[in-house]
């Protein structure tokens, strides 16, 4: 248990998708312009993420990795070079199942994260979440934490940043440096707080 | 030469470079600028890896861009994307190994990159191969500048190297540089970036975004005083 509580608050502060590893920021940059809009994105990445790092989980474990075919008597098979292409189809077909899922019985839900779903897919934060999970070879229990953990992370982030951009736009910025320069610096200041949780260690 | 070079190509070959760059304007691929960037070897693969992507993938979807039902081609335009990146891997794999597992998730992450994809919507489908090609590589060229600026910051003043080679005599070794830790770690490359833009706005102007509130002082002439 212990070690699932480690890796979810790493996955949260310390490897933050967003400010450590730097995935997802194109539309970390262009969506975090009003609270609301960026709190409905960081909720549907959430979502989406925690459904897909254990799908590619599963799939991965199942049929790609090397020897993996041996449940149906094929031995000696690496497909793991696949794993590029199989992860992001399944994500862009999972994605595209859960708009039609939220559109039928959760129609509420879906005005709400509706427009965010499409921009989703080509989100690096939830591809490069399932190719961690490859690299660090995480169990399907693990993969769960990571997923959802790295999601909530990636949520507080833009939230936050939209926050501090809500601020930001009564303040005094160079005209050069007004709109994507000042993000960029802000980011870097905000990245530089989460180091401070790097001293955690549980 | 001069046949190949005519006046369309050489546009879309210069302008990503500053005044439509792909990072810097457009905001796009900005994940692995920033990721990759601590050494200059790494980015150097990188830049690389992703000119070749973008000019073969807009090239090969310019090329079937008349047979792609518009209703598929997102995933269409994914495929081609996802299987040149999975030969670029392979070959990092094979020849240069020390260097994938420095850029570990990122050779992936070239699917992704919005500067792919937004080329091969934005101008391949709409384009011959060969000038869609040439698109590519300069957008692929644009990116690459930028990533080699940052990484030449980065590593000269958080190493005292360049691509490994000892620029900078280090203190622990009995020089005269202390390296600034900082420049190795995350928030270093965002601070570049913003710096970088906040440059080329200067140069260029017309980049430079409107403000949403302009700040004024109160004059004392009209207001008060009734």
């Amino acid at each position: 248990m212990e070690a699932y509580i480690s890796l979810f608050v790493k996955a949260v502060f310390i490897e933050n998708l967003a400010l450590s590893f730097f995935l997802g920021m194109c539309t970390f940059i262009a969506v975090s312009k009003k609270i609301s809009t960026a709190m409905g994105l960081g909720i549907a990445v959430m979502v989406v993420q925690a459904i897909t790092v254990p799908a590619n989980n599963v799939v991965y474990h199942a049929l790609l990795k090397e020897d993996a075919l041996s449940w149906i008597g094929i031995t000696g098979v690496d497909l793991s070079f696949l794993a590029l292409l199989s992860c992001i189809g399944m994500i862009a077909a999972l994605v595209q199942i859960l708009e039609m899922i939220l559109d039928k019985f959760f129609p509420a839900l879906y005005f709400a994260l509706g427009v965010f779903l499409p921009l989703i897919t080509v989100n690096c934060a939830i591809l490069g979440g399932s190719l961690f999970m490859i690299e660090r070879d995480y169990n399907f229990g693990e993969s769960v934490t990571y997923g959802v953990g790295s999601g909530l992370g990636w949520a507080l982030a833009i939230t936050v940043m939209a926050g501090v951009r809500e601020k930001l736009k009564y303040s005094d910025i160079p005209a050069g440096l007004q709109g994507l320069g000042i993000t960029f610096i802000t980011a870097g200041l905000m990245s530089l707080g989460f180091m401070a949780f790097s001293g955690i260690q549980l | 030469m001069s046949a190949i070079l005519n006046d369309e190509t050489k546009k879309v070959l210069t302008t990503p470079l500053v005044n439509d760059n792909p990072i810097t304007l457009q905001v796009l691929g900005i994940c692995s600028a920033l990721a990759v960037t601590s050494q200059m070897s790494t980015s150097l693969i990188m830049a690389l890896a992703l000119t070749l992507v973008t000019a073969f993938s807009s090239a090969a979807i310019s090329a079937i861009r008349n047979h792609i039902p518009s209703s598929i081609r997102i995933i269409v335009q994914m495929t081609i994307i996802a299987s040149l990146v999975i030969v670029v891997d392979q070959l990092l794999k094979a020849f240069a190994y020390d260097v994938s597992k420095q850029l570990s998730v990122f050779v992936g992450l070239i699917i992704t990159n919005c500067i792919v994809m937004g080329r091969a919507e934005g101008y391949a489908m709409k384009n011959p191969p060969l000038e869609s090609f040439m698109d590519g590589i300069g957008n692929g060229l644009g990116y690459s500048l930028i990533l080699i600026i940052v990484a030449f910051f980065r590593e000269t003043l958080g190493s005292g190297k360049l691509l490994g080679i000892e620029v900078f005599k280090l203190t622990k070794d009995g020089g005269w540089y202390d390296p600034n830790g900082l420049m190795l770690l995350p928030p270093s490359a965002f601070f570049i970036i913003g710096l970088i833009i906040w440059g080329v706005r200067q140069w260029k102007p017309a980049q430079a975004e409107k403000v949403e509130f302009k700040i004024m002082a109160i004059s004392h002439g009209e207001g008060g005083h009734h």
